[in-house]
């Protein structure tokens, strides 16, 4: 075992409560409040991951959510697993199990480990220019990346998490609970206003909390006792929601921003049960405000990669914050003043500070004299120019930087150490910011983007360090500043505060400091998790890019699961620095959402299994159910597809009801098809205009088949319509079109033709419609009904008539889509199944059988009639259906006339509607296989087929196709050529049965 | 995702909208009088603005209602809303 690297001081660790956890298999030991990273430093366990491509050691690096290398799988169960998890965001509980991923067999020993030796081999673009040839061999290439690259694993298992969508509306949205945002949040809830603080920790106080040196005051209390004070007052708001471990996402315009808040992510197995785990926040605020801080940036020098080497900024939380020492000889290396802030942290924790080298000449302020006092060693205006140490940090080389900061200049010292802390300043997290559409502005003295307040979209601000502001007294004074402005507040209690801090007063900034060796013989890392060096930006430059986006790309910097929040502004820095472009002007690449991950579960929420859709049943539903159907999905539609008896295949079921619906009597329920009630006294001139057919003239009382379509004269929709009154018809749709019909008639009457006095209600789900078909379907009709005149002169075929059953209504329609003597019966939809029963049970002596969808697709084959939707595709005109026959060519206009004679539309090489039949009778085509004359290459595809049957009434093979000049073409032989065979067939007419429609009235 | 003033039901996600393209495109009176070229004008042929656009929108999930929306498209910014039949606003 190490030493103890834990000190015993500190307000945030419960010391009393240990937590055991596993990394890696191995048994460990926490507190609570700790994060899986703060856990494994205190067990003096650096060594985490392996990097992408070189699979490089790797350690932990920071102590957020800006983290590149420490990510871990979390758990094993493989519905539960979860992989890429940061492990400096995720807080220790008990039974934690974590594992390092990107490395096989193991952490210590990584196979790939040998890439980092191949280096010189693997340039930027590396994986585009090798694996393009030759192309038969990706296959191979792929394996081994597969095996070798790649994070986590996805679970295997369907997850058995509960997840939540939740609406919220606010007056104030603030994210960020850092000092600045705690103020933000307290003068707008103190204002009354409905607030809600959106805060990615578990505990509020962002760096300030445990600021406690006595540098740092405010009203002479020390910052981190003020802000405590601050927040006890701010928890008894009652108007103020605070969501603590909540991600803001993504932020939309108008204000719309999705947060994914954690619930249960920090509790033991035990502890989770029945509760929510993570909750989608869809939030709608009147005005928000950024406060989302900003992160260290790290240096880019040779090595500046191994285990040990942590931001300076994280190395001061653990101490400060978790109580945990990341090594017993620490260095640290920066640019500018927060490195001295760790130095006198370590200081005061009794950790020894070897050497502090600073790029700076000079640094003069309340610290560096601090640290001057302490007698820490300070080597101003020197460099790191190369590290040591394999699994672990063991060694710096120092050299001291020419005046240009472009060389290193006099002899190398070398300084032991276990640890290495990096600061190359700070960058503003403005992605939230952009992502909403604000633009920023580049500020030149210390090199950051910051959001332009001139480019700011309205209703929302950024305040603290994500606007810019790094030091105590701007924090608080522009942030009650702006926010007094941007809320409208009055005079307020932190307008005046005494604030004491040390102010920096000298900066140099170096994007890619220089090694004594030449870059070509450097590793100088700028993207950790996808190991891309500076080396790698430079090749992509002098290969041409210069588009940052296409560097971006080319090198894979910022592309990993971090999304380059620390190595996007170094990569940015070098490119402008050796294309001579001021930064400014370069800008940066875009930010897109997520800001941080989110989970699919999060993503989905509720809307999984039997929730993800809506499912829609008929009326007559239950019955379906009793008699053993099996169903089809239509749109949200479940339908009976066909009704299995006694074992029957879905093959043999369909030949038997195919059969007793033309010998005796078959019997649909059809209450799916789209229903819309038309109403209003220009009700026939709309259908006249709606449908191609004329309608003026159809007697009240009488039914019509109809074709729709669109504009550009394609068949759309089909249906029988029927004039129930002088104004008022019923139209019927396709099941699947009905809703779109609908909004398509809604669009013309309310768009191009208000004039018209006309109204349209869907009635679908009020009214249930059984078909009632085939030769004894009269005398079914005639037993409920005895009181109905069925005769042919009473009531022919495409008629109507009112009646009843018992007290109930209903419409009687004596219309076919089998070419049957057939009946519809609607009814309203509470009666439908009694009245469906009634027929089930009156037909009994004539054998009635129920059929579903897939016998009403071969009956309506046989003679002939297409479904729109399976025959059509949206490329076919009434003509090419050779249905010219439903033109009305004497009417003006109706929707899609014009389109009917375009130069496109008249061609006589069009695809076009043919039945087929097989030459051997008893082989069914493939729905979609292809029509060809010869086989001989290149083949020339003819057409394809719609719709294929065996027909149990003609005992033969039919189907419809569509086939490039198909009317011409009756008789032809063609070819279908199929894997393994080819099948001949013959052109012919698309009606197999009853071509004299004789039965309609049998 | 924007919110719509609907001019029927006030302010609305825009969740509960369909938009139906660019507004004020008249389906001309007599398209037996217009040439194929005429008549691809007025079926295909759509401006792609980036800007202010005049577009069509429906609530389709509230009062079904179709009408007029004056639309930026490089931001979402909705500088007027009106109902079908009423001028466009003057810009
Ligand atoms: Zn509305």
């Amino acid at each position: 075992m190490s030493n103890n690297l834990r000190i015993n001081k500190n307000n945030f660790i419960d010391q009393t409560v240990r937590i055991s956890f596993k990394f890696n298999g191995r048994r460990l030991f926490g507190y609570k409040g700790d994060t899986l990273a703060s856990a494994l430093l205190a067990n003096n366990i650096h060594l985490v991951g392996r990097s992408f491509k070189y699979h490089r050691p790797r350690g932990i690096m920071t102590c957020g959510s800006e983290e590149p290398n420490a990510i871990v799988q979390v758990g094993k169960d493989p519905a539960l697993t979860d992989p890429n998890v940061r492990a400096t965001e995720i807080e220790l509980y008990e039974g934690l199990e974590a594992f390092s991923q990107n490395c096989w067999p193991s952490v210590n020993f990584d196979i790939g480990g040998i890439n980092n030796f191949l280096s010189p081999l693997l340039p930027a673009g590396f994986y585009y220019k090798t694996f393009m040839w030759p192309a038969s061999f990706w296959e191979k290439y792929e394996f081994f990346i597969r095996h070798s690259a790649g994070l986590g694993k996805s679970p295997t298992k369907p997850d058995q998490d509960l997840y939540d969508h939740q609406y919220v509306h606010c007056d104030v949205l603030v994210i960020g609970g850092g000092i600045s945002g705690i103020l933000s949040a307290k003068l707008s809830a103190e204002k009354g206003l409905n607030t809600m603080l959106i805060n990615d920790k578990s505990h509020l106080g962002g760096s300030t909390i445990y600021q406690n040196d006595d540098i740092f005051k405010i009203n002479n209390e020390t910052s981190n006792l003020w802000l405590k004070n601050q927040i006890e007052e701010l928890k008894k708001i009652p108007n103020l929601t605070i969501k603590n471990r909540t991600s803001v996402a993504a932020f939309h315009g108008y204000n719309y921003l999705l947060a994914r808040e954690n619930l249960t992510d920090h509790l033991s197995a035990h502890e989770r049960k029945e509760k929510i785990r993570q909750r989608l926040l869809k939030i709608r605020a009147k005005k928000v405000v950024i406060a989302t801080g900003a992160i260290e940036r790290p240096l880019i020098f040779n090595n500046n990669d191994r285990p040990g080497i942590i931001l300076s900024s994280s190395i001061k939380k653990y101490i400060d914050y978790y109580g945990v020492k990341t090594g017993e000889s620490i260095s640290l290396f920066t640019n500018n003043d927060s490195a001295y802030e760790t130095a006198i942290s370590l200081n005061k924790s009794g950790v020894k500070v070897k050497v502090i080298i600073d790029i700076r000449e000079n640094s003069n302020s309340i610290l560096s004299e601090k640290i001057e006092k302490a007698g820490i060693k300070i080597l101003k205006g020197y460099t790191i120019t190369n590290t040591d140490g394999y699994k672990r940090i063991n060694s710096i080389d120092v050299m001291k930087l020419s005046k240009d900061g472009e060389n290193v200049i006099g002899s190398k010292i070398t300084y032991k150490c276990d640890c290495l802390g990096i600061s190359g300043g700070w960058t503003p997290m403005v992605h939230l910011f952009t992502q909403s559409g604000g633009k920023l502005k580049f500020r030149n003295n210390d090199n950051v983007f910051i959001p332009d307040e001139n480019k700011t979209p309205s209703e929302q601000i950024s305040v603290g360090s994500s606007n810019g502001d790094f030091e105590l007294d701007d924090v608080i004074n522009n942030t009650v500043k702006n926010i007094k402005v941007f809320l409208g507040l009055d005079k307020n209690n932190y307008e005046n505060l005494d604030i004491k801090c040390s102010k920096e007063k000298q900066k140099r900034n170096i994007w890619l400091l220089p090694s004594n060796k030449p870059i070509s013989r450097t590793k100088p890392f700028l993207d950790f998790q996808n190991d891309s060096t500076a080396k790698d930006v430079k090749l992509a430059l002098r290969e041409g890019f210069k588009s940052i986006e296409h560097v971006k790309r080319y090198t894979t910097t910022g592309m990993g699961t971090d999304q380059g929040k620390l190595s996007n502004m170094h990569a940015l820095g070098i490119i402008a620095d050796t294309t001579g472009t001021n930064m400014g002007e370069l800008g940066t690449t875009t930010f897109r959402p997520p800001y941080t991950p989110l989970t699919f579960g999060a993503i989905v929420g509720r809307n999984v299994g039997e929730f993800f859709d809506h499912t829609r049943r008929t009326a007559i539903h239950d019955w379906h159910l009793e008699n053993k159907a099996e169903f089809e999905n239509v749109g949200q539609w479940k339908r009976p597809w066909y009704f299995p008896k006694n074992g029957e295949t879905m093959y043999q079921a369909v030949q038997r009801e195919s059969k007793a619906a033309r010998e005796s009597a078959g019997i649909l329920d059809a209450s799916t098809l789209g229903k819309i009630d038309i109403q209003g006294e220009d009700a026939s001139e709309f259908l006249n205009r709606v449908y191609t057919n004329a309608w003026s003239k159809l007697a009240i009382g009488k039914c019509r088949y109809g074709l729709m379509l669109n504009e550009d004269g394609m068949v759309y929709d089909d249906g029988v319509t029927t004039r129930l009154g002088e104004n008022h018809y019923i139209m019927t749709t396709t099941t699947g079109g009905a809703a779109n019909v609908l909004s398509k008639l809604e669009d013309y009457l309310q768009t191009e033709w208000p004039e018209l006095n006309v109204y349209l209600t869907t009635v679908t789900d009020q009214y249930s419609t059984m078909s009632i078909c085939g030769p004894n379907s009269k005398k079914i009709i005639a037993k409920i009904i005895p009181s109905l005149d069925l005769s042919d002169e009473s009531f022919p075929h495409m008629s109507f008539k009112n009646s009843k059953i018992d007290n109930v209504n209903c419409r009687i329609m004596r219309i076919s889509f089998t070419g049957e003597h057939s009946y519809e019966i609607n009814v309203q939809s509470n009666y439908a199944k009694d009245v469906w029963e009634r027929c089930i049970e009156a037909g009994k002596e004539f054998n009635i059988t129920p059929y579903g969808t897939e016998t009403m697709h071969l009956l309506r084959a046989e003679k002939g009639f297409i479904i729109t939707g399976q025959d059509t595709d949206g490329t076919l005109t009434p003509s090419d259906l050779q249905m010219d026959w439903i033109i009305g060519k004497k009417k003006y206009d109706f929707i899609g006339k014009r389109s009917l004679y375009r130069s496109d539309t008249i061609r006589e090489d069009r695809k076009q509607l043919v039945g087929l039949l097989t030459d051997d009778p008893k082989e069914v085509l493939e729905e979609g296989a292809q029509l060809v004359e010869s086989l001989e290459k290149p083949i020339d595809m003819l057409g394809h087929v719609t719709s294929s049957y065996f027909s149990p009434n003609l005992n033969k093979s039919i189907a419809l196709a569509v086939v490039r000049s198909g009317k011409k073409l009756k008789g032809k032989k063609l070819i279908v050529p199929m894997k393994n065979k080819n099948i001949n067939v013959t052109i012919t007419d698309t009606v197999f049965y009853d071509k004299e429609n004789k039965r309609l009235n049998a | 995702m924007f919110i719509i003033n609907c001019p029927y039901c006030g302010e609305r996600d825009q969740t509960e909208f369909s938009c139906g393209g660019e507004a004020h495109i008249e389906r001309p009176k007599q398209p037996t009088e217009l040439s194929d070229d005429q008549w691809a004008e007025y079926l295909f042929m759509r401006k792609n603005i980036k800007g202010i656009q005049f577009e069509r929108w429906n609530h389709i999930h509230g009062c079904r209602k179709w009408f007029n929306v004056v639309r930026d498209t490089s931001n979402d910014k909705i500088h007027a809303v009106y109902k079908m039949g009423e001028r466009p606003p003057v810009k």
